[in-house]
């Protein structure tokens, strides 16, 4: 397998993580959101409500920034980063 | 006192800017305790800003394409994260979300995770990879990657037709401000808003928008956070609302057992006002079935990662690097804002309905509460409705009615906040307005005169030409636009969810696909474009007139179907017909790779 393609291998495997991820707090956790509700959660809130809150909100937020930093190594590795400026 | 260019001093120059604005605050409410008139502060506020994002789009003009278009390609991320949070939070954000979350509780919040969660997608599908394209506008990549006018055309056709629904609704809610806030008739308010907008974006394109988005953002977030800080200290509900409202969340829930929702009957409905509402929905639990909540959540998500003035705002950064990290600062000045409407609805609803508070208004005799200062003016400016229904001479919970965009508009107001809040608030609303509406325009100027003009039309076109045509087609498109907002057809909630609905249709399979599937061709992407706009209307157009549509997809969602439709269609025509070329597969590879040029030149 060239370089290139062991690249993308690896950029996939990292989407699908990603992906993976999204899914649960985006669409997964909500197929149960009547019974999470009855728990509760962080701060106090019902912890259904916390998540449409902050929760899901937050979790995305910091996925994106896990994810690029990921895949800034998965690039680095190949030699295939940018040089220069940030 | 500033040296060097620009770029480097773009955190003195905002910072400065900064200072200057909350200065400007305090000048105000100094004024205000000297007996200025509220109708003077919503004057100089709006004014005053909007002289500001003038003049920034004066200083900002240019005659560079490259400038034009993607604003030079060197917006540092952290900005760019900003320009685009202004770019992404509507009037529908600003002024509308806090009341929908009010009123129809966690089965509205679906839009607060799509909206957010779309920008996952953004980061991990698409911006990069079309950022690595070097692409001006969307149709850009979409022509380049699959080849041929008619693809380049008809994702010009789908970009249009998201974007111009979703901009009468902007430039509607820049005009209901203004006509507020100066005082002014709504038809002459909405062209008000509309030169203000276009002052930003005439002279410099994308390099005009970027800094007075930025600008934008500064004064929508502090315009925001502020009242839900001031009211949840003044409320003593805890002085960081975020993490301390369980008790009033709680308490809401309380209150709702105790009075129970009455169903108002059809008769008694129909005196009250057309749009407002009252509250029948708990404010916490779970009030909608799973699927509804999930397929608007999903709707809003893939929409977000097909609209072209959000994708476009990426193609500005630096490197392809820069990005993907300015994605996650996009979201995350997003979620400042998206994380506050849910605490602003929950005071705002406590301290209207909780006896115990010398706000409530629930259980007070009818004759007192229609005597109340505020209530008459929010009365007046048709927000605010109560009647006795069942002639009991108190004030019930289904007796009280209210407009959604009371919850932001009202609340500083009726929490007893001195008016300068109320000025800001206008400003902030404003600005979140102008921001969005000014990408999209330009986002529909810029590929009408990129890719059907200088690409279709006159390839020869010289950069100067380019550029005229630029301008005159985003004046025309902004008078289009002004002139249906002033016919008032659609609220600006609901035509703010048909655009995403509209460009996930469209766009999100051909984008996607694009850079993730090397198979797919010309003829798959045009039939995905095609199918998809055209099923997703014809759902649309068949749920209004009365279908009952199927799979519990509602108007609200018909992207569901119109994407579906699309993916069938791209990958049954793409296997059907020849796979691109070889030139095609390796341009798909170089794209995926971070290093090297990017696939089209600096200028094209």
């Amino acid at each position: 397998m060239s370089k290139q393609e062991q690249h993308w291998e690896k950029s996939k495997g990292l989407l699908m993580m990603t992906l993976a991820i999204w899914f649960v707090f985006s669409i997964g956790i909500f197929l149960f959101g009547a019974e999470m509700n009855e728990v509760t959660g962080p701060f106090g809130y019902p912890l259904t409500y916390w998540f449409t809150c902050q929760g899901s909100l937050g979790i995305f937020v910091i996925l994106i920034f896990w994810f690029a930093n990921r895949q800034e190594k998965i690039d680095e590795e190949f030699g295939f980063s940018e040089r220069g400026d940030d | 006192m500033i040296k060097g260019n620009f770029i480097d001093n773009l955190p003195k120059v905002y910072g400065i800017y900064t200072g200057g604005f909350l200065a400007f605050i305090i000048i105000m409410s100094i004024a205000e305790q000297m007996g200025m008139t509220a109708k003077t502060i919503g004057i100089c506020f709006v004014a005053f800003t909007v002289a500001i994002y003038a003049i920034i789009g004066y200083l900002s003009r240019t005659a560079q394409a490259d400038a034009y278009y993607v604003a030079g390609r060197q917006v540092p991320t952290v900005f760019n994260g900003m320009a685009t949070a202004a770019d992404w939070m509507s009037g529908a954000s600003f002024v509308a979300m806090a009341g929908g979350i009010y009123f129809k509780g966690y089965g509205y919040m679906a839009l607060l995770v799509g909206w957010t969660g779309g920008y996952v997608l953004v980061a991990s599908l698409l911006a990069p990879y079309l950022r690595k394209f070097g692409c001006y506008t969307v149709p850009d990549f979409i022509g380049t990657r699959y080849g041929g006018n008619l693809s380049r055309f008809m994702a010009v056709v789908v970009l249009t037709v998201a974007s111009f629904t979703y901009v009468t609704a902007q430039i509607n809610a820049t005009g209901t401000i203004a006509s507020v806030a100066l005082d002014i008739p709504f038809q002459y308010a909405v062209y008000v808003g509309l030169i203000s907008i276009l002052l930003c974006s005439m002279l410099g394109g994308m390099r005009g928008v970027t800094w007075t988005q930025v600008a934008q953002y500064i004064v929508l977030i502090i315009a925001y956070l502020l009242p839900v800080f001031w009211i949840s200290n003044k409320m003593g509900a805890g002085f960081f609302p975020h993490f301390m409202l369980a008790d009033e969340v709680s308490r809401i829930a309380e209150l709702e057992a105790q009075f129970g929702f009455v169903k108002n009957s059809a008769e008694n409905l129909k005196e009250v006002p057309k749009g407002l509402a009252g509250i029948t929905k708990a404010h916490s639990a779970v009030n909608a079935t799973p699927w509804a909540f999930i397929s608007l959540a999903l709707a809003m998500m893939m929409g977000t990662a097909s609209l072209p003035h959000v994708m476009m705002r990426y193609f500005t950064t630096p490197s392809v690097k820069a990005a993907r990290k300015s994605v996650g600062w996009s979201l995350f000045f997003i979620f400042l804002l998206y994380s506050s409407a849910p605490m602003l609805a929950t005071l705002s609803k406590l301290s209207l309905i909780d006896p115990s508070l010398p706000t409530g208004i629930i259980g007070k005799s009818i004759a007192e509460v229609q005597s109340i200062d505020w209530y008459q003016n929010w009365n007046q400016a048709n927000l605010m409705f109560v009647s006795d229904f069942n002639g009991n001479g108190t004030l019930e919970l289904n007796e009280f009615f209210m407009g959604g965009k009371a919850v932001v508009l009202a609340t500083p107001e009726i929490a007893g906040l001195p008016y300068v809040i109320s000025g800001l608030v206008a400003a902030g609303g404003m600005a979140a307005a102008m921001s969005t509406a000014d990408g999209l325009i330009l986002a529909i100027a810029n590929a009408i005169s990129h890719d059907v003009y200088y690409k279709i039309i006159d390839p020869k076109a010289e950069t100067a030409k380019r550029l005229v045509v630029a301008r005159v087609l985003l004046v025309v498109i902004g008078f289009a636009g002004a002139t249906i907002a002033a016919l008032e057809i659609q609220g600006i909630l609901g035509s703010v969810i048909w655009a995403f609905d509209f460009a996930m249709s469209g766009l999100f399979f051909p984008l996607v696909l694009g850079v993730w599937w090397k198979r797919a061709n010309k003829e798959g992407a045009i039939a995905g474009m095609f199918l998809g706009l055209v099923s997703g209307a014809a759902y649309l157009v068949w749920v209004r007139t009365g279908g009952s549509g199927f799979l519990g997809i509602t108007q609200l969602t018909f992207g569901i179907f119109g994407s579906a439709v699309s993916l069938v269609a791209m990958v049954v025509v793409s296997l059907m017909t020849q796979a691109p070329n070889a030139a095609t597969q390796k341009m798909v590879d170089e794209v995926r790779v971070p290093s090297g040029k990017s696939i089209l030149g600096k200028q094209h």
